[in-house]
């Protein structure tokens, strides 16, 4: 039997990026259709290391399931443990102490710097920059060590609990963390803005480059700083207020143009915010309890609820269906990055390949987000 | 207007039977209003009269731009009741958010009773437990205990209607998943909307259909976003999305014939 060779009358050809793939940072593929240098059609393939967390959690209690949380998107781990917590503490009605809630803001906003920091790194990396890298390694691990230092683990945090955090922060976590706020204020302007912001070759190579519009994020349901840059001020932690977000003072970074520049500033942007809901969160930090009183086994009535949290990519959702017993009847888990990469098909199309290739880098793709 | 309530009136033009019953308590209530209204205008308008007649001021044009007015304080009056209404109903939610747990309970049992009757446009959101022989129809939640303002449960067919209307309204879908409700044989298909812009607002559409038989409509074409949340839903639970351009795995491998998300399923 003869194999007929397959060749598009058009003389365009197929094209594998990934599974392993440096830009990808993950084991992503994406299959594209060539017409020379320009993609004609781009069609992202999934689930090379799908683990199906969604079952994981209906086979063990809702406690078992907290170690899951942070493996799905392992840069912003304290998003996926806040947001799975407070899924859980709304299904079965617990009440936060004050200072829980300000201990998890900290670390959270700790957490989206330190993510923030290694995209930033690993998305000039891809456009060919490597220094940066170092720049944003160096900072990202005065962070991993502060949170070592009060959640036990430097990546995969599983820190909080039903109703508080695990343990209580110190003042070597506080002075440290003043200081971190200061260093890094002292490196973004000349370290990161000066060398890479103004860098005439990042410029060209994300000004009007990958427009997403308004309108798009809408019918993909993109949300997180793909949706900032493309010029809508929404924001979770302000327009759907949860934790102590309504009594810190936050500006939501914002940019109308819509291209990959748009995203990296409103990122950068990020980071400085985050250091701003830092600063007053510590001054602010009350004193109390870190932990409710809350029954070992838990067993929330019967029923289900959605709880959003703005993690570093995006809105992350917990769907939970409880039916009285103690495991999650059904938990779906919504991830931010699975529908900001749901619009790449149609902006890639008709683009240059290593303009793609930046565009991606812009969507800051987390591929066990993705894939769960 | 709320944009709940607008995203409800909206939303119950799915159902005309709902539609009709709120419409006709929501009449009864502004007639009342207005009722209430014209009585007092009436009053004010006598004793207008009688100072008119003291004062010997009984030209015809006097007497009707005073009735002109007073229709125009009349209108406003009402306007303005309106408004204080939808304040209320506004209160009466957040209030509703704080009842306390026994009352919670009380509300479920007479919650049945209070779809049949059509319930007042905003009246305190129900909580709701997972419903088997919940009546098709929109429901007001309690934001506070569910996390979604808007709950619509309506036949599969009706999917793509519902999502076309919350396009529309500029709403973005955030989620499609399934529930594998095995012991009803059957299995709930939720779609989860909610805004970007402006004010807040939560919309979950669920469907249930047989577990032998499950298709629904896609919303593929309404929603692009949903392609893909689509094909994970399908691969997970076997439900069929009729009209899906590309109904094969996404996430499992691309040859996998079996739906690990049902509560039967054997690894």
């Amino acid at each position: 039997m003869t194999v007929p060779i397959q060749c598009a009358p058009d003389e365009t050809f197929v094209l594998n990026l990934g599974p392993q793939h440096p830009a990808t940072h993950g084991v992503l593929r994406v299959k594209l259709t060539m017409d020379g240098e320009y993609i004609v059609k781009a069609e992202p393939v999934l689930g090379y290391i799908h683990r199906m967390h969604e079952k994981m959690a209906e086979d063990g209690t809702f406690a078992q399931y907290m170690p899951n949380t942070p493996r799905m998107d392992y840069l912003s781990a304290l998003s996926y443990n806040q947001g799975y917590v407070m899924a859980v503490e709304r299904a079965a009605g617990i009440e936060v102490p004050e200072r829980a809630e300000y201990i998890r803001t900290i670390t959270v906003e700790l957490n989206r710097i330190s993510s923030h920091l290694l995209w930033f790194g690993a998305f000039v990396l891809d456009l060919g920059g490597f220094t940066p890298l170092l720049y944003a390694f160096d900072d990202r691990e005065q962070i991993l060590d502060l949170l070592e230092h009060v959640t036990g683990s430097r990546l995969t945090y599983c820190y909080y609990r039903f109703g508080g955090v695990y343990n209580d922060i110190d003042d070597e976590f506080i002075t440290g963390t003043r200081e971190f706020i200061k260093r890094l204020r002292s490196r973004l302007p000349s370290l990161y803005h000066d060398l890479v912001t103004g860098n005439i070759i990042l410029i060209k190579r994300l000004k009007d480059i990958g427009f997403i519009d308004a309108d798009m994020c809408r019918r993909y349901g993109a949300t997180g700083p793909v949706l900032r840059g493309a010029g809508v001020e929404f924001d979770i932690r302000r327009n759907e207020p949860y934790s102590v977000y309504p009594e810190l003072d936050f500006d939501i970074p914002c940019y109308p143009e819509g291209d990959s520049m748009a995203r990296y500033m409103v990122r950068m942007d990020e980071i400085e915010q985050s250091l701003r809901i830092i600063e007053q969160a510590l001054d602010k930090l009350p004193d109390g309890p870190v932990q409710a009183k809350v029954p070992k086994v838990l067993k929330p009535a019967a029923g289900d609820c959605y709880t959003v949290v703005e993690a570093a990519r995006g809105t992350f959702g917990c769907r939970l269906v409880c039916d009285g017993t103690k495991n999650p009847y059904r938990l779906k888990l919504r991830s931010p990055t699975y529908s900001n990469l749901s619009l790449f098909g149609e902006v890639a199309e008709g683009m240059l390949l290593a303009d793609a290739l930046a565009v991606m880098g812009s969507l800051d793709l987390v591929i066990p987000e993705i894939d769960r | 207007m709320s944009i709940i309530r607008e995203t409800k009136w909206a939303l119950l033009e799915l159902f005309p039977e709902q539609k009709a019953t709120e419409a006709e308590a929501e009449q009864a209530a502004r007639d009342k209003i207005l009722a209430e209204a014209r009585a007092a205008a009436e009053a004010e308008a006598q004793a207008d009269a009688e100072d008119a007649t003291e004062t010997g001021r009984t030209a015809e044009g006097d007497a009707a731009a005073a009735q002109g007015k007073k229709k125009k304080t009349l209108l406003d009056k009402v306007a303005e009741e309106m408004a204080a209404i939808d304040l209320v109903a506004a209160k009466e939610g957040r209030l509703g958010s704080s009842v306390s747990e026994t009352e919670q309970k009380a509300e479920t049992d007479t919650e049945a009773e209070a779809v049949a009757t059509g319930p007042e446009s905003d009246d305190p959101p129900v909580s709701l437990e997972p419903e088997g022989e919940r009546p098709h129809g929109v429901l007001v939640r309690d934001y506070a205990k569910a996390g979604i303002h808007i709950d619509v449960f309506c036949a599969p067919a009706m999917v793509a209607d519902a999502a076309r209307i919350l396009n529309e309204a500029g709403f973005t879908l955030e989620a499609v998943t399934g529930v594998d409700w095995i012991k009803e044989e059957q299995m709930e298909v939720v779609y989860d909307y909610s805004r970007t812009d402006g004010p807040l607002c939560r919309v979950a559409v669920r469907t249930r259909v047989p577990r032998s038989e499950p298709e629904v409509p896609t919303i593929s074409e309404i929603y692009p976003g949903a392609n893909w949340h689509e094909r994970e839903t399908h691969e997970f639970f076997g439900i069929r999305f009729q009209g899906h351009p590309n109904l094969v795995p996404l996430l499992l491998p691309e040859d996998a014939d079996f739906h690990p998300l049902l509560k039967d399923f054997q690894p």
